[in-house]
């Protein structure tokens, strides 16, 4: 079987899986967890924007 | 004159001992625990009865590393010779019993060299690593430092 992401949908399913390990180990509260996971994720799709308008600059 | 009798010395260490921290036994649970849940992603809070926690670190763990493979993501081997391949292996055998299952069905043994294959490598090392971390949690909440 092959999966075949782009980069961005990789970068995507990278942060969503990465998110709910961090929320989970990262805090202590279910509240406090959903909280922090939702934040790495925020941070995580906010980061590939972000460095692809790097990017995107860096090449013009 | 006299001076006063209060000692400041037992007056600090008073106080450094209401600052330390309680200390945590090390029991057997808190031993078995991360070895469980390196092997089994998500094993060691399912043995401590998080079973919520513990599915969504399986589901986590095992997506990534899935996907990975179907990436085309190369799996390490021990023996790789170069320290970089030393550190990717240790990346990969984080995820325990899916490393053994990827060896042993001789999965990820492909040097496709595309992009995809370059994430899917990525995939598989960063699932072990998550998973080291969430066996370090189980070992916290066997301890008792965590709820």
């Amino acid at each position: 079987m092959t999966i075949n992401l782009s980069h961005f949908s990789a970068a995507v399913v990278f942060a969503l899986f990465a998110s709910v390990v961090f929320g989970i180990t990262q805090r202590n509260s279910t509240m406090e967890q959903l909280r922090y996971g939702l934040y790495c994720f925020a941070l995580f799709v906010g980061g590939v924007f972000l460095a692809g308008w790097v990017m995107a600059l860096i090449r013009r | 004159m006299a001076k006063p009798t209060t000692d400041k010395t037992t007056d600090k260490s008073r106080n450094a001992a209401a600052v330390t921290e309680p200390e945590y036994p090390l029991t057997t649970m808190a031993i078995v625990a991360p070895l469980v849940g390196w092997l089994i992603p998500g094993g060691g809070h399912i043995l401590l009865k998080r079973y919520g926690r513990g599915i969504l670190l399986l589901v986590s763990v095992a997506a990534m590393f899935l996907i990975g493979l179907g990436m085309q993501g190369r799996i390490y081997k021990p023996n790789g010779g170069d320290i970089l391949d030393i550190l990717g292996f240790v990346g990969d055998v984080g995820s325990g019993a899916l490393y053994f299952l990827a060896r042993i069905m001789d999965w990820g043994n492909v040097m496709a060299a595309n992009a995809a294959a370059d994430y899917g490598k990525t995939f598989l090392i960063v699932a072990g690593l998550l998973n080291f971390i969430a066996a370090a949690d189980a070992h916290h909440i066997a301890l008792g430092k965590k709820p």
